[in-house]
């Protein structure tokens, strides 16, 4: 299939989907209206809500802030998964010890946590991070642990026959073995970012996306509800194109399933 | 007199397995590799020779006897050795010309002043085109290629090497024999080259060196190849002499890849 033709077929099933959206909120069928548009609102309406949002430049500033605690919890999970995985990887002890403890926390659905966060830091974007900061830190931690650890035996020999040192051994091999896991795993531990600060400002907060669709369902206002599910998977969809952009440039090394070659 | 580039003397190397017992791969194993001299060990698979070469390395330590390199007893790894390994072990994340440099870089030599150097050995190597490639945008003969550059351009004293042309197709193996041929021409490092290929073995080395099937694999015979220098693989291959050797060499070695044959059969019957 080419790409236009494909492009069509894609186009066209949002057209579909929209138009029947559209009449089956308006338009009665048999003397009735299939959706009530008190549930499930309409097209336009939702549509006009997110120009109204852009227009007004509301929407930049709980974008803002749900990037900001995106951002923020990424970065605090993957530096602490990065430092941790690392530490227990060349501790095996340590690792050992800690292991049950790991795999209880890792257990527990991280939503529970979003009171308790709430309550030691309050409503601010610091209760969200937190959140976000759970989720991303053992994605990272696994990953960077299991890089570290899976490093081939030979290329490690082989460090240590051209003649390096422990520390040239972790600069130029651990490193780069465990930072490759992580970045593959990038997707979804930015994903995550998102899904902590989305819930955290969903369970209690005065800004961001998650709050808007929050206060819109409150007032029973579908319209806007919708309108935040719109722009939120909008933002998604940006974000992982970034990520996707910073892959291809950090993994160049690295075969894709492309090149048969392995 | 100059000293002896490796020596092992009486060496006994054993492995504790998973359920206690203990493992005797190599026994009572004598081996020198004199400077400047090309020694080949070929035996059935399993015979233990590549472990032997990790004795050489440093890598194992023998449970009995004695390592000197060059007249003093190995302590941890050997620093003066080079170390080709069968397996890709090229850091897949550098650049072949990063790969190269590295073994520079790793003594402190400035990146300035290592990659140019390293881009020499890759065009020595046939590679001055590749050297912005990673290992998996390479061919099998290419990553061997590399491979030696990387462990060359540190000018080790000894070269140890496991197979290295093992994984490639028969062309190429013939391709890699010349160039490395070639390369120890100009300054004759000790080579110690395992392989199990005695064509192979023939056609490089100053001495071929047989091992008996394993387990408790020892010595068997030793052989002194003197065909002339400079050699090339495809025509040395036709030389009269080479045939003579070859057929008194493989009268021994046949008897030992028929007994380590069977026993990998038993042991796998048994499984």
């Amino acid at each position: 299939m080419s790409r236009a033709t494909l492009l069509a077929l894609q186009i066209l099933v949002a057209v579909i989907g929209i138009v029947l959206w559209q009449v089956l909120t308006t338009v009665p069928l048999f003397g009735k209206i299939l959706l009530p548009p008190f549930f499930f609102s309409n097209p336009f309406d939702v549509f006009s809500q997110i120009v109204k949002w852009f227009s007004t430049g509301v929407i930049w500033k709980h974008l803002g802030i749900t990037l900001a605690e995106s951002i923020l919890a990424f970065v605090i999970g993957s530096v602490g998964g990065v430092l941790v995985g690392f530490w227990f990887a060349r501790q095996p002890l340590v690792a050992a010890v800690f292991d049950p403890y790991v795999k209880m926390v890792n257990a527990l659905p991280r939503v529970v946590l979003a009171p308790i966060f709430a309550l030691w830091l309050g409503l601010g974007i610091w209760s969200k991070v937190a959140l976000g900061v759970t989720l991303v830190f053992f994605i990272v931690f696994f990953n960077v642990y299991q890089g570290v650890k899976e490093v081939s035996r030979t290329v490690l020999d082989n460090g240590r026959m051209l003649g390096m040192s422990e520390r040239q051994l972790m600069q130029h091999v651990y490193w780069p073995s465990a930072l490759s896991w992580m970045f593959s795993s990038l997707h979804t531990s930015v994903g995550f970012a998102v899904v902590g600060a989305v819930v955290g400002e969903y369970l209690g907060s005065a800004a961001g996306l998650g709050y808007l669709i929050q206060q819109a369902e409150g007032i029973f206002d579908v319209a806007g509800v919708f309108a935040g599910m719109f722009v939120l998977s909008a933002f998604v969809i940006l974000i992982d194109f970034g990520v996707t952009l910073v892959e291809r440039r950090l993994l160049v090394w690295r075969p894709t399933a492309a090149d048969g070659r392995g | 007199m100059t000293p002896t580039a490796v020596a092992l003397e009486d060496a006994k190397v054993a492995f504790r397995l998973g359920d206690g017992r203990v493992y005797t791969a190599v026994e009572q194993a004598h081996l020198t590799v004199d400077q400047g001299e090309f020694v080949a060990i070929v035996g059935p698979t399993g015979c233990g020779k590549s472990t032997l070469l990790n004795v050489a390395a440093g890598l194992l330590k023998p449970a009995a006897g004695s390592v000197r390199i060059f007249d003093r007893p190995l302590a941890g790894l050997n620093r003066d050795a080079g170390y080709l390994f069968q397996a890709d072990a090229l850091f897949p994340w550098k650049t072949a010309l990063d790969n190269v440099a590295i073994g520079l870089e790793i003594k402190g030599t400035p990146r300035a002043e290592a990659l140019p150097r390293a881009q020499k050995w890759l065009t020595s190597v046939g590679l001055g085109a590749f050297g912005g490639r990673y290992p998996h945008m390479l061919s099998g003969g290419q990553r061997k290629r590399v491979a030696l550059a990387q462990v060359l351009i540190r000018d080790p004293k000894i070269l140890l090497m496991d197979e290295p042309f093992g994984p490639l197709d028969a062309q190429t193996r013939q391709v890699m024999g010349n160039l490395l041929l070639d390369l120890w021409n100009a300054d004759r490092k000790a080579v110690l080259f395992v392989t199990h290929d005695l064509e192979e073995a023939i056609a490089l080395a100053d001495r071929v060196v047989i091992m008996s099937a394993g387990p408790s694999s020892r010595i068997i015979g030793d052989w002194r190849v003197s065909l002339p220098r400079p050699r090339d693989i495809f025509e040395v291959r036709l030389d009269k002499e080479f045939h003579a050797l070859h057929r008194e060499i493989w009268s021994v070695l046949k008897d030992e890849v028929m007994k380590g044959y069977a026993q990998s059969t038993n042991a796998a019957e048994a499984v």
